[in-house]
């Protein structure tokens, strides 16, 4: 018994830990499939925590606050795509300068609301809840058992976005531009539209995974709380081979590779060291994959 | 002549964005009710107001010259050094491990330089992986160096956590380097060492080999066009190879000078982010030599006045971080600008 309830501890602690990676490396995805990098996810996530902290304040309400995070996710996803779609700027760089930008205006915003350096004050975290029929179900019952929505909600995402990529029109038409954009253009898809779209879900995304750190993991904003996470969700992208349900077992994998050092603190695997194993597991799955990397073709080339 | 008229446009671009990104801030700080005046005169005051605010200004700028050249190299040739900070991490931490084992009979004229190239040795074979990587296997070098920098990144502070703490340590950080390693300071009590010679050092040295040298003139050309570059004869794998070797070299340095300058030991994650700013800089300065270090200075201003600001005019000090994305974000964009002057022209 002790083992079972031991093994599903581990189970959920996994997928809390995982929400906030899938849902932005199922963003990544979306974006990239469309041919275009953010490395801006960082910081988009950061806002996100931040939008959801200040909804929760103001409305009194985690919901509220999820909402907020959505919107702001929107907006900056517009404004991404506005500058790399419409006036052709430099992905790489617009990513990096918006993750300056949001480390720094995140402290700035709360200083304004909350008069503190760094860190926000408490705000209304999202409540858990327990399905009553199905929480004594043994192994499963866990999943509906003081559990924040998001857990169900992540795998729901994942999989409506894998549909919408492949068994829809509009998904199949997002990836010939990712592929060849000269061609889909010339076949009368209209591929800022439908860019603008993947940028604006992608960010969205981002901004959720966020949120779900600042109000539904915990209810504060602190100072860098997404602390890599963005990079990890771009690494989980790539490993699960541009591909919202792949983002979701790779973001799963980097998750248990983190719950494994709560739930072992007494072999005392050094933080540090399981915080680097997503970034080596991708570096050298990577490699070994090389040349026939099922990245979009065109990815980061916009014509 | 035309290449004359093209750089003063490009000028031109760079100063307004600047002065986009300063007004756009000013404004939220006068949204959020904050002086804006009162908090760019004590920027300004914090940044050059005093001797030792210029120093301080100048000390927080060298760094970035260093990264600044590392990208602007890559970029030269047409290569993205986003890997900056993880160079910066190994460089720094090579160096203090070599300048801690270096036995203390061992004179400083021959230790220091050796523990400087050992750093230096560290961050080119680093930046070099990007380079291997991206010339053998074909994959996008920007990916590659965000998996090294987080690779780098943790294994140091696992290292500076655990095996190499230094004694009776509560913080991660490596034991003080002798002092006879460590930087002589320009101006006593600043932060000012004489790593600002080796910057302005290497900036001449950048110019000259990218004017004078065959080497310098196979980086251009493939920057200018990789393929026609190729058949023109020039190696591009093993040129690849060597501009992220030499740029992570470069970028190393900004951490090497700060582990034996500035704070005379490595300190974990203590360059926080000076690998992304190089970016900025070098895209700031056109990759020129000049350019860089006038980039260097306007960011090290920034980054020197910030807590002058923060005390006088109550706005947080990490509103400078908003300034330098905001100019990242116009300066990649030339096309706002000219969108904007092209509407008002009609």
């Amino acid at each position: 018994m002790a083992v079972a309830s031991f093994a599903v501890n581990m189970l959920m602690m996994t997928f809390r830990l995982a929400v906030p990676i899938s849902l932005a490396s199922i963003g990544v995805s979306i974006s990239e499939r469309s041919g275009v990098i953010n490395l801006g996810i960082e910081g988009i996530m950061l806002l996100g925590a931040l939008g959801g902290v200040v909804g929760s304040h103001l409305f009194g309400s985690a919901w509220m606050g999820i909402l907020v995070a959505l919107i702001v996710g929107a907006v900056i996803g517009f404004l991404y795509s506005l500058c790399v779609l419409k006036f052709e700027a430099n992905q790489s760089v617009i990513g990096i300068g918006l993750n300056i930008i949001s480390s720094g205006l995140t402290v700035v915003i709360v200083k304004f609301i909350w008069k503190k350096e760094g860190i926000s004050g408490i705000v209304n975290q999202m409540a858990t809840y327990s399905i009553p029929g199905l929480r004594t179900i043994p192994v499963v019952g866990a999943f509906f058992t003081d559990q924040s929505p998001f857990i169900l909600l992540t795998f729901v995402i994942a999989l409506v976005c894998s549909h919408i990529l492949w068994k829809t029109k509009v998904g199949l038409r997002l990836q010939a531009i990712g592929e060849n954009p000269r061609a889909a253009a010339t076949a009368g898809i209209p591929v800022a539209l439908y860019r603008t779209l993947a940028i604006v879900a992608g960010s969205c995304l981002a901004a959720l995974g966020g949120a779900y750190l600042s109000v539904v993991h915990s209810n504060l904003f602190v100072n860098n709380m997404v602390a890599g996470r963005g990079f990890i969700a771009i690494a989980a992208n790539i490993l699960g081979g541009w591909n919202p349900l792949g983002s979701l077992l790779a973001s799963l994998l980097f998750a248990f590779t983190q719950a494994l050092r709560f739930q072992f603190s007494a072999v005392h695997v050094p933080d540090q060291i399981s915080q680097m194993i997503p970034y080596v597991i991708t570096l050298f799955v990577l490699m070994g994959v090389g040349r026939k990397a099922r990245a979009p073709a065109k990815l980061g080339v916009l014509e | 002549m035309k290449k004359n008229r093209q750089n003063f446009a490009n000028l031109g671009y760079s100063l307004i964005a600047i002065l986009f990104s300063f007004l756009l801030v000013g404004i939220i700080m006068l949204i959020m009710g904050y002086d804006p005046l009162k908090a760019y005169s004590s920027l300004f005051e914090g940044a050059f107001g005093s001797s030792y605010a210029i120093s301080l200004t100048l000390s927080k700028s060298v760094p970035l010259v260093f990264v600044g050249l590392a990208v602007g190299f890559a970029l030269q040739g047409g290569l993205f050094n986003i890997g900056g900070e993880g160079q910066i991490y190994i460089g720094g931490f090579t160096a203090a491990i070599a300048g801690l084992s270096i036995p203390g009979f061992i004179p400083a004229w021959v230790a220091l330089p050796l523990a400087i190239l050992s750093g230096i040795a560290g961050g080119f074979l680093w930046g070099g992986a990007i380079g291997l990587i991206k010339a053998k296997l074909n994959i996008n070098e920007v990916i590659v160096a965000i998996m090294m920098n987080y690779i780098a990144q943790t294994m140091t502070s696992f290292f500076v956590n655990g095996p190499f703490i230094a004694a009776r340590s509560m913080t991660p950080q490596t034991e003080i380097l002798p002092q006879k390693l460590q930087l002589p300071k320009i101006i006593p009590n600043t932060q000012l060492t004489t790593s600002l010679y080796i910057a302005i050092a290497m900036c001449a040295l950048y110019g000259f080999v990218m004017k004078r040298t065959v080497f310098g003139f196979e980086v251009r050309a493939m920057g200018n066009n990789m393929h026609a570059a190729e058949t023109g004869g020039v190696r591009v794998t093993r040129n690849t190879v060597l501009i992220m070797a030499f740029s992570g070299g470069l970028a190393a340095m900004a951490g090497i000078f700060e582990v034996f300058g500035t704070y005379g030991r490595f300190i974990d994650g203590f360059s926080s982010g000076i690998g992304f700013t190089g970016i900025a800089i070098a895209f700031i300065g056109q990759s020129t030599p000049l350019g860089i270090i006038l980039a260097s200075l306007l960011f090290g201003s920034l980054q020197a006045g910030a807590m002058q600001m923060s005390m006088m005019a109550g706005v947080s000090a990490n509103i400078d971080k908003v300034i330098q994305g905001l100019v990242i974000v116009f300066i990649a964009t030339p096309n706002i600008i000219r969108y904007m002057f092209k509407k008002r022209r009609q």
